[in-house]
């Protein structure tokens, strides 16, 4: 079977900053991945150059099999338009949630599917409404953002990606700027989803739904995966010391069994 | 101490009326060209094609460091002598107030563009959106709501320095308002008018942008609560 997300030799620089340093990945259809890995360690860039929010410096990305842009004297190319077309396809959530916040819930769902798929209004509707229910929030249908939760503009912001039917679903840092208390129910959506099937990736602190969601957990050190596979076996039994003391920093303080 | 007489004044009312009626032109149809144009100036800066952003700078900084008078005299005097065009204190007029307004209607649109925050135009990226929808749907409508207050200011602004179209002979309210004053003698009486009447013209315009800005604050975010 193919593979939904394919990344080979993955490099991207900031100016002369060199963030990811040769990433290969495979992200098969179904699965969902975790990324960790203290700040800097470039997780996030990682995610962000899969649906091409930054553009890698080199490297090849694929999409269930279609090879991302066209090589052009050994160099990648990518047209604009491609890489719109190819964002319809993968559904992102921030960590800001970034709700468009002079539209009411309803319209920040039907908004992509309007205006970039070109579904009639009426089909864009129902799939919303269908997709708010999917995330328990079709009675918020009429309302401005500014009246929800933190927890619940983040589910939001995870039907508005759902609405555009994507392929794979990324998810950069997802619940860092909820209250604690409303961290559970994003990450409940988030599990619902990948026991529903959908592909993710997932960058996140939460250790716990990385070990209990996760088919896998890649970790990141210094722009390169230093360890991957499944959560059990990584995050119980880490081979290099570096993965051991961030495991460690994550655990200090627990209640008492 | 003076003796109030405002008879000679009221009983010329009418050229004062016809003197604010081609002020309001003025005005309305600098306003209509200058907040198009202005957006157009303030998306070319800010392009990313460098000889576009650097002419548009360069046209934003010329028409807002150079003084207007200055400019009604060019557009009025050498433009006809340079490209042979007849020019009417009217087109003048219109033509260097659109212009000049739209400078600063550049830098109101650009500070308001700015100051949307970067996770919306990623959040429309995301789902797909060509940067022109971006601006169309998601930026523009925010950051109009937040220009409001200083594109008001800024209008009301405009309106008083149109005054300047009298010195080209453009009958708006000043020049009515000077011709009247030497007709009867009583420049304090005429001018008092005068202020009034830009008081209440001002006053209507100031009210009709906060009526707008509240009733665009109550659709989501606002600058007004």
């Amino acid at each position: 079977m193919t593979n939904a997300v394919e990344i080979r030799e993955l490099h991207k620089s900031f100016g002369d900053l060199e963030v990811l340093k040769g990433i290969d990945l495979d992200v098969a259809q179904g699965e969902a991945v975790v990324l960790l890995g203290s700040s800097g360690s470039g997780k996030s860039t990682l995610l962000r150059c899969i649906n091409f929010m930054e553009e890698p410096t080199s490297g090849r990305v694929s999409l269930n099999g279609d090879l991302i842009g066209t090589e052009q004297g050994g160099r990648m190319r990518y047209r604009e338009s491609d890489l719109c077309q190819l964002r319809t396809r993968i559904g992102m959530v921030f960590q800001h949630f970034n709700l468009f916040p002079h539209k009411t819930v309803l319209e920040n769902v039907m908004e992509g599917q309007v205006i970039v798929l070109g579904r009639s209004k009426a089909e864009a509707k129902e799939k919303a409404m269908a997709q708010l229910a999917r995330v328990g929030l079709e009675e918020k249908a009429p309302e401005y953002p500014a009246r929800l939760s933190g927890g619940q503009k983040q589910r939001v912001a995870i039907a508005r990606a759902l609405a555009m039917d994507p392929e794979v679903m990324l998810f950069d840092e997802v619940t860092s700027a909820l209250d604690p208390e409303l961290v559970g129910e994003v990450l409940k959506t988030m599990r619902q989803l990948a026991e529903e099937g959908m592909t993710m990736v997932c960058v996140t602190h939460e250790i716990g739904f990385a070990y209990h969601v996760a088919n896998k957990v890649c970790f990141l050190h210094q722009g390169q995966i230093l360890e991957q596979g499944a959560p059990q076996v990584v995050l119980k039994t880490p081979e290099t010391s570096r993965v051991r003391e961030f495991l460690e920093g994550h655990s200090l303080f627990k209640l008492p069994e | 101490m003076h003796e109030w007489d405002f008879a000679a004044t009221l009983a010329d009312m009418d050229l004062l009326l016809l003197g604010l009626w081609n002020t309001i032109q003025v005005f309305v149809l600098a306003l209509a060209f200058g907040v198009p144009l202005g957006l157009g100036l303030a998306l070319g800066r800010m392009s990313r094609t460098p000889v576009l952003s650097q002419l548009c700078s360069f046209v934003i900084e010329f028409f807002r460091t150079t003084p207007p008078l200055v400019q009604l005299f060019w557009f009025f005097f050498a433009l006809p002598i340079l490209i042979s065009v007849q020019m009417t204190p009217f087109v003048a007029s219109v033509l260097t107030f659109s212009i000049q307004s739209s400078a600063f209607f550049a830098e109101i649109f650009r500070g308001g563009i700015n100051s949307i925050d970067k996770g919306q135009w990623e959040a429309a990226k995301a789902i797909g959106m060509t940067r022109k929808a971006s601006l169309r749907r998601i930026i523009l409508p925010q950051a109009v709501k937040r220009m409001i207050p200083a594109f008001a200011e800024r209008s009301i602004e405009l309106l008083k320095t149109t005054t300047l179209i009298s010195t080209v002979s453009y009958a708006d309210l000043m020049f009515q308002a000077n011709e009247l004053a030497s007709k009867t003698f009583r420049p304090l009486e005429v001018y008092t008018v005068v202020a009034v009447m830009y008081f209440f013209l001002i006053l209507v315009f100031s009210q009709i942008t906060i009526l707008l800005e509240y009733r665009l604050a109550k659709s989501g975010e606002g600058t007004m609560r």
